[in-house]
């Protein structure tokens, strides 16, 4: 990628301020689009760095049960691929610095059609996509057509990656790689802080691209703990659990999306920011 | 018919594990090392002549292959029509061909080392056959059930928990096969290290569709050389009933090169296409990408997995092998549908004319037959795979038919 883009100026900005990225992420839409918007807005106040937002999917097989039950909320109250890019598109109007993420799975991409796709995620100001279900080896499908239109194309690599491995992934990634801490599901155990270390040396050998790290990370000083090794850290079940937490036989309450963003704030700490 | 210019429809998969645009290896990094290292052991052991060797002894002495090919005369007599043919792959053991798979499977895993078996089951019937070579070989099983099928399928359940199986109800999304299978893969992310996944259908990423075909080919190899040498002649109609598939790619695969041999499919209609309550993936279904493959998948206009609908819960699933997407797209196999109600009938003419009580899976197949074998003449043949016994359904088919066991039991 040749022109500085928003992860590129974030990252940037960041290292100059000598600190690393809180990370957050949200299912879109989740408990309902509405209540998701108005969290998505508020978010880079509250202290996240780039925003991670989770494209909804009737079978998210990498992700535990938090994350599950997000998707079938925001599913269950109406939401769509489109409303996802259209979400975006409204941060857009307020918020030209933040880097947004879209993460999720291929299927609604695939029925969405590829190409119409990456055009209207790049109208909506998409800043790069990690779909989980693709990898290294489905490249054609996705990978090669977000590259060429100059969508980032971020790479999850895992413990089970080793040296020969890594070097397959990390071939066509852009953006950040994101490391993920443990073998298994999202918002389960989290991982050792050695091994982590160790993971994130190993990867520094392979790529300059700037490190994120996620999987089981709850709290400022996980985040913290993470940053001394890594540029971001990736928040994403602990916050959904706010929000699960804040509904009420189906309703929202009136607290939630203070509640989330108070959430982010604490994490923030983690990140050594103002 | 538009088929292109193939040398061969035996030659799938490519080396990336596609037929076609279909197949493929859609799964999440961490799996993605284990899933090229089942497929490196596979090619090794596939060729193995120890390996080929201990899996003819299972085969014969412990599953009791080869299965009969019968001629059921009464069922033709009743039809008037084709002379139909049975392939009685529901005289295996575990009353299914299920166990054709499982047992080729476990045999994989344990020379890859593994040490734990983990799978997943929709009516139970794979779950029961992963759960009996788990017994036989000594590995501890883990099998993910929806919780509505634990309901649906109380004693299959007991059956797993008899051969030493621990059954992990899923409640995740509707609680059903798709479900069981995301969360079965879960479980595999978490356990990458020990633990080996053995899918129950020719589904999932590259190379299960592969080598589930080819564990249950052995219904398709026998089958047509019994035929060969009985009527001297190919059949001149094959016939098998579709979930994911195994049964049926197991008996096409060998015929796909004999031209003169129709091949028909059959999807599972549920209450009828129309009402989108089906598990008829081809016949009501898109291309997609799901559990690894890229296939025809029940699903909404937002690319979300719409639950499958069918009386037999072996059928209930709204996906099916990329191995038939293509066979479908190329035309070489005919796709039909058939409803709950067609499975009925055809369920209770089997139990009629010939005294076999047939799984509901491949009831659906016999109401194909049902339907073509009259407008046949009576030189034609037809072979059917008969790939389960119902037993396990007798409850669903009473309830279907408003027949309360217990008090009709009391009445006699």
């Amino acid at each position: 990628m040749n022109k500085p883009d928003r992860l590129n100026r974030c990252f940037a900005k960041l290292q100059q301020e000598g600190r690393g990225a809180l990370v957050t992420f949200l299912t879109a839409g989740d408990p309902d689009l509405e209540t998701a918007t108005e969290i998505l807005l508020g978010l880079p106040r509250a202290g996240a760095d780039i925003i991670e937002l989770g494209m909804p999917f009737s079978d998210p097989m990498a992700d535990g049960p938090a994350i599950q039950l997000a998707n079938l909320r925001a599913l269950g109250n109406g939401m769509t691929l489109q409303k996802t890019l259209d979400s975006v598109a409204k941060f857009r109007e307020q918020d030209t610095d933040t880097p947004i993420i879209l993460m999720g799975y291929y299927n609604p991409i695939h029925y969405f059609g590829v190409q119409g796709f990456i055009d209207a995620a790049i109208v909506a100001g998409v800043d790069g996509l990690i779909i989980v279900d693709l990898p290294p080896e489905e490249d054609e499908e996705l990978c090669h057509p977000c590259m060429t239109a100059g969508l980032n194309w971020i790479r999850l690599t895992t413990p089970t990656s080793d040296d020969h491995r890594l070097e397959t992934v990390l071939q066509n990634s852009s953006g950040f790689v994101y490391y993920v801490s443990i073998a298994g599901i999202t918002g389960t155990q989290s991982a050792a802080q050695n091994s982590v270390e160790e993971a994130v040396a190993r990867l520094k050998r392979h790529t300059d691209l700037p490190i994120a790290v996620g999987f089981g990370i709850k709290t400022a000083e996980q985040v913290a703990e993470i940053l001394s090794v890594a540029e971001g850290a990736v928040v994403g079940s602990a916050i959904v659990n706010i929000i699960a937490q804040g509904i009420d036989a189906g309703i929202p309450s009136a607290d939630l999306v203070n509640n989330v963003h108070k959430f982010v704030g604490e994490l923030a700490r983690g990140t050594g920011r103002g | 018919m538009n088929r292109p210019a193939l040398e061969s429809y035996r030659s799938g998969p490519d080396a990336k594990g596609h037929f076609g645009i279909f197949g493929g290896r859609y799964v999440a990094e961490t799996l993605m090392p284990l899933i090229l290292e089942v497929e490196k052991a596979y090619y090794q052991y596939r060729d193995d002549e120890e390996f080929r060797e201990e899996l003819a002894y299972f085969s014969k002495d412990y599953v009791g292959r080869p299965s009969p090919l019968y001629f059921a005369k009464r069922l033709t007599e009743e039809l008037g029509g084709a002379r139909v043919f049975f392939k009685r792959d529901e005289l295996n053991h575990t009353g299914a061909h299920k166990i054709n798979n499982t047992l080729g499977q476990i045999l994989l895993a344990k020379r890859m080392g593994k040490k734990r078996i983990i799978a997943e089951t929709g009516a139970g019937q794979h779950g029961v056959a992963t759960a009996t070579v788990c017994a036989l070989f000594d590995l501890p099983c883990v099998v993910y059930m929806g919780a509505k099928d634990i309901e649906r399928q109380a004693p299959n359940v007991f059956r797993m928990k008899l051969l030493g199986a621990e059954i992990v109800p899923v409640t995740s999304g509707t609680a059903t096969l798709k479900d069981a299978m995301n969360d079965a893969l879960r479980d595999w992310v978490a356990n990458v290290e020990d633990t080996f996944y053995i899918i129950g259908t020719a589904a999932g990423p590259h190379p299960y569709p592969e080598m589930v075909r080819d564990f249950q080919s052995v219904i398709g190899l026998e089958a047509r050389e019994e035929f060969l040498k009985r009527e001297e002649n190919l059949p001149d109609t094959i016939i098998a009933c579709i979930g994911g598939g195994s049964n049926a790619i197991g008996l096409f695969h060998p015929f796909l090169d004999d031209e003169s041999v129709e091949i028909i499919g059959v999807e599972a209609a549920g209450h009828g296409i129309d009402t989108g309550e089906h598990a008829a993936s081809l016949t009501g279904g898109q291309p997609g990408v799901l559990h690894g493959n890229r296939t025809y998948l029940l699903q909404d206009d937002d690319g979300q997995i719409i639950d499958a609908h069918s009386i037999s819960a072996g059928l209930d699933y709204p996906g099916i092998g990329p191995e038939h997407s293509w066979l479908h797209e190329t035309g070489r196999v005919k796709y039909i549908s058939v409803t709950d109600s067609e499975a009925l009938d055809a369920f209770q003419l089997c139990c009629r004319t010939e005294g076999i009580i047939p799984a509901l899976e491949p009831s659906h197949a016999l109401a194909h037959v049902a339907k073509i074998a009259p407008k046949m003449s009576s030189d034609k043949t037809i072979l059917m795979n008969l790939c389960g016994r119902g037993d396990k359904d007798v409850f669903a088919v009473a309830e279907a038919l408003g027949v309360n066991i217990a008090t009709e039991t009391e009445k006699a």
